[in-house]
């Protein structure tokens, strides 16, 4: 697949726009997600995985063959979403909450497998709940954890993305692991 | 207390993979014998299964038809960009020629005392500029010949030639707290003659074809 990738990006230098769109159909869910889960709702979550492909798009020429380029594409996403959040405003959950439709919104689009109703109702319950903790720990924590435990890649691979040292996503990521012991030790 | 610690540190290694073998065993003995450790322990795997537990989201339909139709837009922008990188002798010998003419070879090697393009409620210290905590610099701000501290707000681009952004990330000692300053704008930081060039080349192209 990533020699697929390559030769894609390899077109699209050469000033193929069309050869973006299957990149961008290869890697949309992946990326969508990753920024839905930074960031806790549907619509920035799209705003932003829009963002990221059209950055990469126009910095193309700025990428380095010899890497992975879902590597690349996921540091734009992640500082996107970091700068995001930062940049929000401090009523802007209240307002998300009152309109009280991102949650249904998310549950609509997650793919289930066969369960009872009643299974059902508690396994949501529940998903809400730790996506929910998930998004109170601060960005820098955030990003790591969703990395490593909910798209499971390695330290080294995070350390790449975030193009930060090995050391430092251990530091995090004992925090990050700390901080919600804590906080779904009731669960 | 300080065991225990060390016990929780060494359980963290372990989930990394990182734990020596005596290590390991000095962990699994803890273990036989601290019920509160026994907790933690577990309290961590479970952590991590309910978060694995989360299940994927798929992107919205048409997605990747609107990315398409966005980067139409883009486009424009982006093929004198290209041009540029494609014919990078004719656009070196282009701008070595502007920039022959306008001085600005003097410009960027005549300089070495550090300049910021504003003052007022910032902090200098030796070669380096601080944006203070609570302070928000309205515009953009450039800063020369030195580094760069943004604990406040900047409402608009930084440029930094000949220095660089330092990030002095307060949360590393400590727990879980906010994080450093906000630029909200662009950061272009210049280290180099030819990048100085370049930069001045695009704001002098971006200046050109924006009408
Ligand atoms: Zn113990």
């Amino acid at each position: 697949m990533e020699q697929l990738i390559k030769e894609k990006i390899k077109q699209v230098k050469k000033g193929d726009q069309a050869a973006y769109s299957d990149i961008v159909g290869f890697y949309q869910n992946k990326i969508y997600q990753h920024c839905y889960r930074m960031l806790g709702n549907a619509h920035e979550a799209e705003d932003m995985a829009q963002e990221a492909f059209i950055r990469a798009y126009v910095n193309i020429d700025s990428f380095d063959d010899r890497r992975k380029f879902s590597t690349w594409l996921y540091r734009i996403a992640t500082n996107l979403s970091i700068d995001r959040i930062r940049k929000r405003k401090p009523d802007y959950f209240l307002d998300a909450e009152v309109k009280g439709t991102d949650g249904l919104d998310m549950y609509s689009q997650i793919s289930t497998e066969d369960r009872s109703p009643v299974e059902e109702v508690e396994n949501l319950e529940l998903k809400r709940y730790i996506h929910n903790e998930i998004s109170q720990l601060p960005p820098k924590y955030r990003s790591i954890i969703i990395l490593r435990y909910l798209e499971e890649f390695s330290l080294q691979e995070i350390s790449d993305i975030l193009d930060i040292p090995l050391g430092t996503v251990k530091t995090r990521i004992h925090r990050g692991r700390e901080a919600l012991r804590k906080r779904l030790r009731h669960v | 207390m300080e065991t225990h610690n060390k016990m929780i540190e060494l359980m963290h290694r372990h989930l990394d993979g990182d734990l020596k073998k005596e290590e390991e065993v000095i962990l699994r003995t803890h273990l036989e014998e601290c019920v509160s450790c026994q907790h933690h322990f577990h309290d961590l795997k479970r952590t991590i299964s309910l978060l694995k537990s989360v299940e994927t989201i798929e992107a919205p339909i048409n997605f990747t038809e609107n990315v398409m139709a966005k980067l139409g837009a883009e486009k424009k922008h982006f093929k004198y960009k290209r041009w540029f990188k494609t014919h990078p002798l004719i656009t070196a010998a282009a701008i070595f020629f502007i920039f022959m003419l306008s001085g600005a070879f003097v410009q960027f090697e005549g300089q070495s005392e550090l300049v910021v393009s504003k003052q007022e409620n910032l902090i200098v210290k030796g070669d380096t500029v601080i944006v203070p905590e609570g302070v928000t610099v309205e515009g953009d701000l450039l800063v020369k010949n030195g580094n760069l501290i943004i604990d406040g707000t900047v409402d608009g681009n930084v440029t930094i030639v000949n220095g660089e952004l330092i990030d002095d990330d307060p949360l590393e000692g400590e727990g879980l707290m906010a994080s450093v300053g906000e630029i909200n704008g662009e950061l272009n930081t210049v280290n180099k003659m030819f990048e100085w060039l370049w930069f001045q080349a695009k704001s002098l192209f971006k200046g050109v074809f924006s009408f």
